[in-house]
């Protein structure tokens, strides 16, 4: 009881003294360009009014679900691969880690050249920033897998694709679980960054949009709530993945 | 209790086997784990292995599974070399090899070789309630307590109908109370299916206990320093007189008193090793 | 390890009258309970009612089935955990919070990876002079038969040297009470038999107050002053055990082996330690199923 109380009235106090800091910051510093809590509010049902909220919302998941999905279905196979047979781990690795650190970000110009102004960037896009993350996890998965379950295993005459659907991708699942949920937490950064420069809608055109067309900082702020907002769904959405018994054996009690 | 020497006899024959490892980066100083081991292993016996951590006990089971190549020398079964894991010698680890990602029910049919799924149906029941865990079987391992745990493994392995159980000390990571009370079961286990179990462990109450010989064996470089058959009925009592004098016959060779310490002034002690030698 | 001549071992009562002497250790009407943190689930009640005094200097071993709470109540002591109700004091004062004057050995090796085996005794050691600590930390490698692993990483040692480490280094803190809780259950058979016989020569110099938790009733048997026998979970008391034999004891001693008789018989089993009763109160029914299929 004590515990529950704590893990909601404590955030819910930070969150109060937050907006009320905010609130009285921008009173004391007279600033009429920055917006109090109060005037993102407005923004926010103005948004709503118009009919773009919905749409925005809907545009920005559409492209980070694609692009995520598709990083999925390359990085998982790919990952357990590279895992499991140490020469195609020695051979991609360098090139991975060359890859990996390179923001996705830096991508965009490339994206646009070769994708034009379309939805195609930003899920090209953020395919690129799920795909390593997803990848080095399914590979470290693999080789983190215990030798005693490999050995069991063959011990019972499990070999080849049945050892891979049995016993590899199983033990492995709980990793590469984690590794899901660090990617989607980069694609939805890189989402908005995208869409900032390639795109005509979404969340990420609606800050800059709003910043272009008049100093709307009332719309800028509401955009950056509504990411935080979502993105924290997204995250409680793949927590709860984590229950299954699929994987709770391998992830943290 | 002579051993028979006949390979074609021998359900399981180790014939001048030696095991060296090399040492990573330092391939001039190879480490010599087993030399010379011979034995001969009937059907359905209870043969214990114990020494000395160290001693290459667990390397002569691994490779007497098909999990390791031995340097020279070679291993028989049924009268053919042993070259990989075979689905009729079936190993039990002391980490615990149950898939913890399956139920119960599903480890224990995961080597079931049977046509129709009835009949599946039926040899997992079985074999879960003959380790005594009816009523677990929709479980996930992370549930079960590691005593019940290694009743599972137990379980996965004699439902895969093998011919050789090995066992690779596997009651060491439980406590004292649920060790005493696995070794009586399994006893009792393998009076009703006569397999043949090659049983590794450290402690040599527990080889009195559970074998038909115990096969002690030296410091590494080791070799097979005595084979001591125990010719007591079963289930034993390891306060019984004949028990406690095998035991401390055990001890005796392995250097100990019969409180299980070291008896001369002999510090060479695997605990002594320069530090380089222990990995 | 030089010997030590046994000293004779005091003989006490089962319970001893508070009033005779100050105890080290008091535990008055401790309660604990568990509460889950999801509303379906039930609070656990793990120690019920728990009263022992210890005297300064007394080898106590708690023994008891899995998860009956005698780890719970060990930590409870090493001021770890609060417990629900009821008192528990050192030297008479209220224990709050751990105190370097009770050093807790785990079963897992707490050693420090990072660190010499000589940093590692180093760690908890209170001394002004440099030179005084390090004849301190070098007297204690000593005593636990490592001289000569000074600069070595626990990695480099087996699981037995680890853990002399880390007798080594509660030791070199000297504090008045070792808590220990199953120090040698991770240990293989030889290593821990032998490591039972060095923990009562060291502990017959040092003369310190000592808890230590175990599931082995022989090793109790062999260690302790007195042994306190819990029940299965809410554990209380059911007998304390005085073992009034001269160390160094030999099991197969028929003395011993009454005494653990009789510890197995107050947990409801036999002299092999496995259940007689129709007990299936056990934590784990499947003792029912397995011995309807033997019998």
């Amino acid at each position: 009881m004590k515990d529950r109380l704590q893990s909601i009235g404590l955030p819910l106090l930070v969150a109060i003294v937050f907006v009320t800091g905010w609130h009285f910051a921008v009173k004391v510093t007279g600033s009429d360009i920055f917006p109090t809590p109060l005037m993102v509010v407005a923004g926010l049902v103005e948004l709503a009014q118009k009919g773009v909220l919905v749409k925005y919302i809907v545009a920005s998941l559409f492209r980070v679900t694609a692009g995520f999905l598709l990083a999925v279905f390359v990085g998982i196979p790919f990952g357990l691969l590279l895992g499991w047979f140490t020469p195609l781990t020695r051979a991609f690795n360098p090139a991975i880690q060359v890859l990996r650190p390179i923001s996705p970000i830096a991508w965009i110009p490339v994206a646009i050249l070769w994708f034009g102004v379309s939805d195609v960037a930003p899920i090209f896009l953020i395919f690129l920033a799920s795909l390593f993350p997803i990848t080095t996890a399914a590979m470290a998965a693999v080789q983190n897998i215990q030798l005693v379950y490999i050995r069991a295993a063959r011990n019972f005459g499990i070999t080849g694709l049945d050892l891979f659907r049995k016993v590899v991708f199983p033990a492995a699942l709980p990793q590469i679980l984690t590794g899901l949920r660090l990617a989607l937490g980069v694609a939805w950064l890189v989402v908005v960054a995208a869409e900032m420069i390639a795109v005509n809608s979404g969340l990420g055109y609606l800050i800059i949009d709003a910043r272009n067309a008049g100093k709307r900082y009332d719309l800028v702020v509401a955009g950056m709530v509504l990411i935080g907002l979502i993105g924290l769904g997204l995250d409680l959405l793949i927590r709860q993945m984590e229950k299954l018994d699929e994987v709770r054996w391998g992830l943290s009690r | 209790m002579a051993a028979p020497q006949d390979d074609t006899r021998s359900k399981i024959a180790v014939r001048s086997l030696w095991m060296t490892f090399q040492r990573k980066g330092d391939p001039a100083q190879p480490i010599h784990v087993l030399e010379d081991i011979h034995l001969d292993v009937r059907d359905g016996e209870f043969v214990c292995l114990v020494g000395p951590s160290g001693c290459g006990k667990s390397t002569l089971l691994n490779i007497a599974g098909g999990f390791l190549k031995a340097t020279q020398g070679e291993i028989l079964a049924d009268g053919r070399p042993v070259l990989e894991p075979d689905p009729k010698r079936i190993f039990i680890f002391q980490e615990n090899a149950v898939f913890p990602w399956l139920t119960v029910e599903e480890n224990v049919g995961f080597g079931v070789k049977r046509e129709t799924e009835a009949d599946r149906k039926a040899l997992v029941s079985h074999y879960i309630e003959m380790v005594g865990l009816t009523g677990f079987a929709k479980t996930h391992p992370r549930e079960l307590s590691g005593g019940m745990r290694q009743r599972v493994e137990i379980a996965r392995a004699l439902a895969a109908e093998p011919d050789v159980l090995f066992m690779d000390e596997p009651f060491g990571a439980l406590d004292y109370l649920t060790r005493l009370r696995l070794r009586h079961e399994l006893i009792q286990i393998w009076q009703r299916e006569k397999r043949t179990v090659l049983f590794v462990t450290h402690d040599v109450e527990e080889a009195v206990q559970l074998a038909d010989r115990v096969v002690v064996m030296g410091r590494r470089p080791s070799r097979i320093r005595a084979i001591v058959p125990v010719d007591v009925p079963r289930p034993r009592d390891l306060d019984d007189p004949t028990c406690r004098m095998l035991r401390d016959e055990i001890f005796g060779v392995m250097g100990l008193d019969h409180q299980g310490q070291r008896v001369s002034g002999d510090s060479t002690g695997s605990i002594q090793l320069p530090p380089h030698l222990r990995k | 390890m030089i010997l030590t001549a046994p000293r004779p071992t005091p003989t006490f009562d089962a319970v001893p009258h508070p009033a005779a002497f100050r105890p080290k250790i008091s535990v008055r009407k401790l309660w604990m309970t568990f509460r889950p943190k999801t509303k379906e689930a039930q609070p656990v009640h793990v120690l019920e009612d728990i009263s022992l005094d210890v005297r300064d200097g007394e080898f106590i071993c708690l023994v008891g089935p899995s998860g009956c709470g005698k780890s719970t109540l060990l930590n409870i002591l090493g001021g770890f955990l609060q417990p629900t109700e009821g008192d528990a004091s050192i030297d008479g004062r209220a224990i709050h919070g751990p105190d370097p004057k009770r050093i807790f050995i785990f079963q897992e090796n707490a050693s420090f990876p990072w660190l010499t085996v000589e940093e590692n005794v180093g760690f908890g050691v209170k001394r002004d002079s440099e030179a005084e600590k390090r004849e301190l930390v070098e007297h204690y490698i000593e005593m636990v038969g490592l001289t000569g692993f000074a600069k070595t990483f626990p990695r480099e040692l087996s699981g037995g040297m680890r853990q002399r480490v880390e007798i080594a280094r509660a030791l070199a803190a000297e504090p008045d009470v070792l808590f220990m809780d199953e120090p040698f259950g991770a240990l293989d058979y030889l290593t821990r038999l032998r490591l039972r016989q060095e923990l009562i020569h060291i502990w017959q110099r040092e003369k310190r107050t000592v808890l230590f938790v175990t599931h082995d009733v022989e090793e109790a048997v062999q260690l302790a002053d007195r042994v306190v026998v819990m029940g299965k979970r809410p554990a209380r008391i059911r007998a304390i055990v005085p073992i009034d034999i001269e160390r160094m004891r030999d099991l197969d001693d028929p003395a011993c082996r009454m005494l653990r008789d009789e510890i197995f018989g107050v947990m409801g089993l036999d002299h092999h330690g496995l259940r007689m009763s129709a007990d299936s109160s056990s934590a784990i029914q499947i003792n029912v199923a397995a011995r309807r299929m033997y019998n």
